[in-house]
């Protein structure tokens, strides 16, 4: 086991530098630049900034500088921030984290729950209901569901507020800070649950109907086990195996931020700054965005197949 | 005479399908006494698992028991409810399966699976459980049996497996073994061994069993007691020695026919013509007359009823019927 994880984490450095070409010249080769976007400077000064910044050396020769600085940890210097790349991310990933991630548990339970309970209860009024709810769910696009929710729950109720992090002005600490974050946190997360929910209750539920009618769940039954024990011991253990898979994938979108989501909400996160990112041409903030994703991405996937070794038998590695 | 521990009663078990009504068992009847070793035969799809299965009341959607009664014990199941039923399967009544590969859960270990139901019916701890466990792995006869027990399902052979279920089958000491085609996935020298092994314990724990398959050779080892299906109806019973020495009905008489002799070298093998009927496209007929040589005319226009021919053969067929067989047979 130890060895294969040995071989795996040396496997992620091709992987991950075959990444970085990848996104340093698909963003390098991008026509224009950051010292475009202000039309007010002379060709003089522009060309000046150019040289400041490096952007007039070979596009080889940049590339080279650049995986240097990000070998040493040194993403490079935001131009619309006016800090360290790192720094920025730093400031925003865990606003991201704490909506993706309270919205993450909460999908995979409902998920698990309603997935299995209507693979169970097949066709019953549950189960057409649910499949019509998830449907609806998944099928509104992000910013509608979104300023639909703004609406009512913050313009005509009043129960939570428009966006935002805190209460602007407010200088609550401790519990009350919290609480006040929860607030915020409210509508975003329902938002981002409501539209990762259908996908994963309807895996669920397949996964489920497929292994109810396996011959072990039959023979569970032969033996005269509880109802319950048949469906959560034997056939939801084995119903869940595949999901693993898309466990891996979760990180990434942990920490990826919600662009369009964060964007409504005017939450402080990843997603908004990549969304700002893109349109002042902050090439080495988005640079350095991707490449934290890539690098999760094939981080999440090693972390899934140890975790694969670790739950199903029979790939566990001796 | 020894006590009847199992009596059909009449059992119709249909599946209500897009396709019609499958008629799988249709007015099933048959008893199967304390201790002893009943066969039940015929081609795939003839209603023999499904009647296995209307015993265990594990028939699946769209599958149901419309009508009659099977007695167990003394206690009609089908007036049982779910959680009496449910404590009967796996204590009172035992059953394997066909697939020994599939037919364990792959991410628990065999002793895992076989503790289950020894702290679900006796009531046994943990520790004891498991004790009892890596007793009746070596009671079925594989060796190293505490490893054994730590083992998954895929790290073992298909022999060792099938050896595993019927550890888990019998554990809980049952009055009934219901074994279906419980060697037809196992190749051929781990069938006698896996036979032997059934016989074995037989002889130690004295339960009945109920043995569904359709190797005439295996019914001749093992069975007392032949019961022939065919499209869901019995339609011939007999104690095993008289039906191989005399069997009466047509089919039965193929079926026999079919079977590959030691020693004799024929040019072609015998095989029944013809197929199955559809189960859903049944008539009034006699089931079997489209295939049968000594088909009449009443054959195709009412079904023969099961009666007694002599002292203890039940046949279904009208040639044995008075007024109307030709008496030749």
């Amino acid at each position: 086991m130890r060895q294969y994880i040995i071989r795996r984490v040396l496997l992620m450095i091709p992987t991950l530098l075959g990444a970085s070409i990848l996104i340093f010249f698909v963003f390098a080769l991008t026509p224009g630049d950051f010292v475009d976007t202000n039309l007010k400077l002379t060709p003089q000064r522009a060309q000046e900034l150019r040289v400041l910044y490096g952007l007039d050396k070979p596009i080889i020769e940049r590339y080279f500088i650049w995986i240097g600085n990000v070998l040493r940890g040194d993403f490079g210097f935001s131009f619309k921030y006016q800090e360290p790349v790192s720094d920025v991310i730093k400031h925003y990933l865990w606003n991201s984290f704490l909506i993706a991630f309270v919205s993450s548990i909460l999908t995979w339970c409902i998920a698990v729950a309603v997935g299995v309970f209507s693979a169970i209860k097949r066709y019953s009024w549950f189960d057409t209901l649910v499949t019509l709810g998830v449907f609806a769910a998944m099928s509104f696009p992000s910013f509608f569901i979104g300023l639909l929710l703004i609406k009512y729950f913050a313009l005509d109720w009043k129960v939570f507020p428009v966006g935002g992090m805190t209460t602007t002005g407010s200088e609550l600490a401790g519990f009350g800070h919290w609480v006040d974050v929860a607030k915020h946190m409210f509508l975003p997360v329902l938002v981002l649950t409501m539209l990762s929910v259908g996908t994963l209750t309807r895996y669920f539920r397949t996964n489920m109907l497929e292994v109810i009618r396996q011959d072990f769940v039959r023979t569970a039954r032969a033996k005269g086990l509880k109802e319950k024990v048949v469906v959560y011991k034997h056939a939801l253990r084995n119903a869940l195996l595949p999901a693993i898979t898309l466990l891996g994938f979760e990180l990434p979108a942990l920490f990826g931020g919600a662009i369009i989501t964060e964007k409504i909400f005017n939450w402080p996160g990843i997603g908004r700054i990549h969304m700002e990112a893109l349109a002042f041409r902050d090439y080495p903030l988005l640079m350095g965005l991707t490449m934290l994703l890539a690098i999760l991405t094939v981080v999440g996937n090693l972390i899934a197949d140890v975790l694969y070794g670790v739950a199903d038998p029979r790939v566990r590695l001796k | 005479m020894s006590n009847t521990l199992v009596e059909f009663k009449h059992v119709h078990t249909h599946f209500d399908t897009d396709e019609g009504i499958f008629k799988a068992v249709n007015d099933v009847s048959f008893r199967i006494k304390e201790g002893e070793t009943v066969g039940v035969i015929g081609e795939s799809g003839c209603g023999k698992s499904v009647t296995a299965l209307s015993l265990m009341q594990l028939v699946t959607a769209p599958g149901k028991i419309n009508d009659g009664e099977i007695w167990f014990d003394g206690r009609n199941l089908l007036g049982l409810t779910r959680d009496q039923m449910r404590q009967l399967r796996g204590h009172e009544i035992g059953m394997i399966f066909q697939e020994p590969m599939s037919s364990l859960n792959p991410v628990l270990t065999v002793g895992e699976q076989i503790v289950e139901p020894l702290q679900e019916h006796l009531l046994l701890t943990k520790k004891e459980a498991w004790a009892k466990a890596v007793e009746w792995i070596k009671k079925v006869g594989i060796p190293r049996p505490e490893k054994i027990a730590k083992s998954y399902p895929h790290e073992l052979s298909g022999g060792m497996l099938q050896r595993i279920m019927i550890a888990i089958a019998l554990c809980c000491n049952p009055k009934l073994l219901i074994a279906d085609e419980p060697t037809t996935a196992l190749d051929v020298t781990i069938q006698a061994q896996v036979l032997d092994l059934l016989r074995q314990l037989k002889g130690e724990l004295g339960m009945a069993i109920m043995l569904i398959t359709h190797d005439l050779g295996v019914v001749a080892e093992m069975a007392d007691y032949v019961v022939v299906m065919y499209a869901g109806q019995v339609i011939e019973e007999a104690p095993v020695l008289e039906l191989f020495r005399e069997p009466k009905h047509p089919y039965t008489q193929g079926l026999l026919r079919s079977k590959p002799v030691m020693g004799q070298r024929q040019k072609r093998l015998y095989s029944i013509p013809g197929q199955v009927p559809n189960l859903a496209q049944l008539g009034e007929s006699c089931h079997f007359h489209e295939r049968c040589a000594s088909c009449m005319e009443i054959c195709r226009t009412k079904q023969p009823p099961l009666r007694t021919d002599g002292d203890t053969h039940k046949v279904a067929c009208w040639l044995y019927e008075e007024g109307f067989g030709h008496e030749q047979a």
